[in-house]
């Protein structure tokens, strides 16, 4: 136990020193560090947000929502193939069309319709590859005719999980080009679980714009007003096929406009929307760009429909309803509606950043100010620093100057925990302080477990060399077995944790294995050393 | 040469003894936590029960009732505002609105409406229905993993009884722990799960330095009584118990003042549990092994599991 080859000398002095070499980067800023020499490492821990303020969302993609919105676009398709002119043998006549039970159905009226019918509406289906290599391919509809000329059209499951997935997918791309327009460093957008975004900003000073601008689908359309009633008469007697009731919340209380609900132009034609103010009124407005075919759509329609008004559509809210006075033909046009600089420039973000495919859910939010972040690892660092030299002088009382190589080793041990952190990247939150003063805490058991084992072979009687011997060889088991319990209840918290609970399982767990390896063999080796060069007749500890 | 010890050399107590009277009141400050469980409840944080937590910082000292009269007019439902560490800071909880997502949302922005300009928000969180759940499942689901885990190393290192004393001492610190936070009614969140993990781990591996030292009596001390031979496992590991509570205290102590409010209640429970944690290793785990009985010929090599006092 007492026997160190040099090589083995030479390794714990190393990985010693490593740690000290590790844990240089944390006492600089990222300034200093670039002007250091390029030896000394660069990783610094990673602080979290409850210590350097930011926010934290926990989003939900509203999966359902896509779905819906497939039946109604596959409605309307069903319609228009059945309606078509075009189509082989003339349009075919049908009933009942509507959606029930995540369902289309239809009823052709005539028996002689039914095949030909079946037969169009199975074109609606395209075939998706199930798989990431393309192997299996599989239609996204299921298309079945049953009793009395009733056709379904039910989207098979594949589809509905593909479509979920790329609804997912392409929000945290959104999510993302809205978050960098906020101009933060290193945000982070992650996917967790089947529909869930987590999205971590540090350094936020307004989260309640960071929400205003994930809390938008930023749905735009462009679309002709109903005039053949008013808002009022629709409201009263009924809504005219193909048009529907939105509110132009300019007003207040919110007005009742009537809307076509088919789309001239939509938000996924704009290239580009700035911020700016109205030439006249030098009220806020937003100024926008549309592509070449979009921009050749909205020529065409406003051409045709000179002196009529339409509707900008944002969310199902009528933003405003000018009248055309010109055909719009550039493709350059201007929003304008009550907007503040602040807000006109969060909707030219939104719409430069595109529209999400589903409503986000807020699940859960954890936003801590700049304020409370610096004032907890204020208290974090002066918390560490008392627990440490209390427990270093208890030991050194204790134990003498065993217990002084104890206290090097704990020494070394908070360097090896910090550097361990550092390379892994890991990051530092206020209850991983915690963990790292538990662990100074803890630490020192393995020593006291093998001095106090040492003492008692004095006790009996053995020679200073044979104490230390048996007090190192028994308690190693014990050593192990203590700590690989604890180490249980980490790993367990790692695996189960989030956020800063993680962070506390994380400098729990490296902090036990360090604490073993510095108690059980930097220890040692100090202690052998002393042996070595002393040769004591009797050993006092 | 000057050596601090707090615990004398060759202590001879006779823990083994008192083993009725502990179990007396363990099993009445069990029974008492759990009933306390039941009646009074636990002061579930909103990790758990969902809502919405603002901790703001005023200028000056913060006027604790009239903020209290005017987040009630705002028609939240249960509001609860209290001053947090200092006097200009304050902690306002509000409860959960509806069970649908995005309720609780509108809580944060009314009240930044109606503190208006001039109030630090140093800390928001809002906790919607369906995370709280999970989060009281995950919680929930860990600490009954950790027992688990615990069962099967001890009894893979010892015996079962062994395992078993070790775990019933375990439950004993864990449902303590409840009972307190449910007698003060303290604030019991996720972090208080993870002190109660954090206890589970230091309760085990002080119970097993006692069982490695039992262990290790049983080999050497054949013909030893039971009882005589717990307590002197007890009492020679005594020191190294005392010495390595103490430094988990010294430390913890240290963060419980320092460390700030956000995670004193962290830092309490943790305190509690080394307590309760190095009380249980001493006076329940190991006399609970009269009880379950021990083999005592360790002369054979293979391990049974059947028990032969």
């Amino acid at each position: 136990m007492l026997r160190f080859e040099p090589w083995k000398i030479t390794l714990i002095v190393l990985l010693s020193l490593a740690g000290l070499i590790y844990t240089i980067p944390n006492f600089f800023s990222e300034e200093q560090l670039t002007d250091l020499p390029d030896w000394v490492p660069q990783r610094q821990i990673v602080l979290g947000l409850d210590l350097q303020g930011g926010s934290y969302l926990l989003l939900e993609v509203d999966t359902n929502a896509v779905q819906t919105e497939r039946l109604e676009n596959l409605r309307a398709d069903v319609r228009a193939t059945l309606r078509n002119r075009d189509l082989e043998g003339g349009p075919i006549g049908y009933t009942g069309l509507g959606i029930s039970q995540g369902e289309v159905v239809v009823r052709i009226r005539k028996p002689e319709d039914e095949t030909r019918g079946l037969e169009a509406l199975r074109g609606l289906s395209t075939q998706i590859s199930t798989n990431l290599f393309g192997g299996g391919a599989e239609q996204d509809l299921d298309v079945t005719l049953g009793e009395g000329g009733k056709i379904t059209l039910a989207p098979t499951e594949a589809s509905r999980t593909t479509r979920a997935r790329s609804a997912v997918s392409q929000s945290i791309e959104i999510v993302r080009r809205r978050i960098d327009e906020l101009g933060t460093t290193e945000p982070s957008i992650q996917r967790q679980g089947d529909k869930r975004i987590v999205v971590e900003v540090p350094g936020l000073d307004d989260p309640e714009r960071l929400k205003a601008l994930l809390g938008k689908t930023a749905k735009l359309s462009f679309r002709l007003v109903d005039q053949t009633m008013t808002a009022q008469q629709a409201l009263a007697t009924r809504v005219p096929q193909g048009a529907e009731i939105l509110y132009m919340t300019e007003f207040e209380p919110p007005q009742p406009i009537l809307v076509r609900k088919r789309v001239m132009v939509s938000g996924e034609s704009l290239t580009d929307a700035q911020p700016g103010f109205d030439q006249q009124t030098n009220e806020p407005i937003i100024t926008f760009q549309f592509d070449t075919s979009g921009a050749r759509k909205f020529g065409e329609v406003t051409a045709a429909n000179v002196g009529r008004p339409f509707a900008i559509v944002l969310d199902n809210e009528v933003i405003s309803a000018p009248n055309i006075r010109e055909p719009i033909l550039g493709g350059r046009g201007q929003i304008s509606g009550g907007y503040t600089v602040q807000t006109a420039n969060d909707l030219a973000v939104l719409l430069r950043a595109g529209a999400l495919p589903a409503p986000l859910n807020i699940l859960e939010e954890r936003t801590v100010g700049p304020g409370l972040g610096a004032d907890s690892v204020e208290a974090g660092r002066i918390a560490a620093i008392i627990g440490f030299a209390a427990v270093i002088i208890y030991i050194a009382l204790s134990y003498g100057l065993f217990g002084v190589f104890a206290n090097v080793a704990l020494i070394v041990n908070v360097f090896l925990i910090a550097a361990t952190l550092s390379i892994l990247g890991a990051t530092l939150t206020l209850p991983g302080i915690a963990g790292i003063v538990l662990t100074i805490g803890m630490a020192v058991d393995a020593n006291v477990l093998i001095f106090e084992r040492i003492r008692e072979e004095i006790r009996n009687g053995k020679t200073p060399i044979n104490a230390i011997q048996i007090g190192y060889d028994k308690a190693l088991t014990t050593i192990l077995d203590a700590n690989i319990t604890t180490f249980i209840a980490a790993a367990i918290l790692f695996q189960l944790g989030s956020g800063p609970v993680r962070g506390f399982s994380v400098t729990l767990g490296v902090g036990i294995i360090t604490s073993v390896f510095t108690a059980f063999v930097v220890t040692r080796l100090m202690v052998a050393l002393w042996f070595r060069a002393r040769r004591p007749k009797e050993l006092i500890l | 040469m000057f050596r601090l010890k707090l615990v004398p050399e060759n202590t001879a107590f006779r823990f083994v003894a008192l083993r009725y009277v502990a179990y007396a009141v363990s099993m009445l400050m069990v029974v008492a936590s759990m009933g306390l469980f039941l009646t009074n409840g636990l002061n579930f944080g909103i990790d758990f029960r969902g809502g919405t937590m603002i901790e703001i910082g005023t200028e000056g000292p913060a006027d604790i009732g009239g903020l209290r009269n005017r987040l009630s007019l705002l028609n939240l439902g249960d509001v609860q505002v209290q001053e947090f560490g200092a006097p200009n800071e304050v902690l306002i909880r509000v409860e959960q609105q509806a069970e649908t997502e995005g309720s609780d949302q509108s809580v944060v922005e009314l009240i930044r409406a109606e503190l208006g300009e001039g109030v630090e928000y140093r800390r928001v969180e809002v906790v919607g229905p369906k995370v709280s759940s999970e989060l009281i499942e995950a919680g929930t689901l860990a600490v009954v993993i950790a027992v688990i885990l615990m069962l099967v190393y001890i009894w893979f290192r010892f015996e079962w009884q062994f395992s078993v004393g070790a775990v019933l001492a375990l439950l004993h610190d864990v449902l303590l722990t409840i009972g307190i936070f449910s007698i003060f009614q303290l604030e019991f969140n996720l972090s208080i799960i993870a002190a109660i993990l954090t206890i589970v781990g230091y309760s085990m591996n002080d119970t097993v330095v006692v069982y490695d030292r039992v262990r290790e009596n049983l080999r050497k001390y054949k013909k030893l009584n039971l009882d005589e031979l717990l307590d002197r496992s007890i009492n020679e590991t005594l020191s190294r118990t005392a010495m390595t509570s103490i430094t988990t205290l010294l430390a913890l102590l240290a963060l419980y003042i320092f460390g700030g409010e956000v995670i004193r209640g962290f830092t309490f429970a943790m305190m509690w549990g080394v307590f309760i944690g190095t009380y249980s290793s001493i006076f329940i785990a190991a006399p609970l092994l009269m009880i379950l009985g021990v083999k005592r010929d360790w002369s054979v090599a293979a391990p049974s599991s059947t028990p032969s006092v």
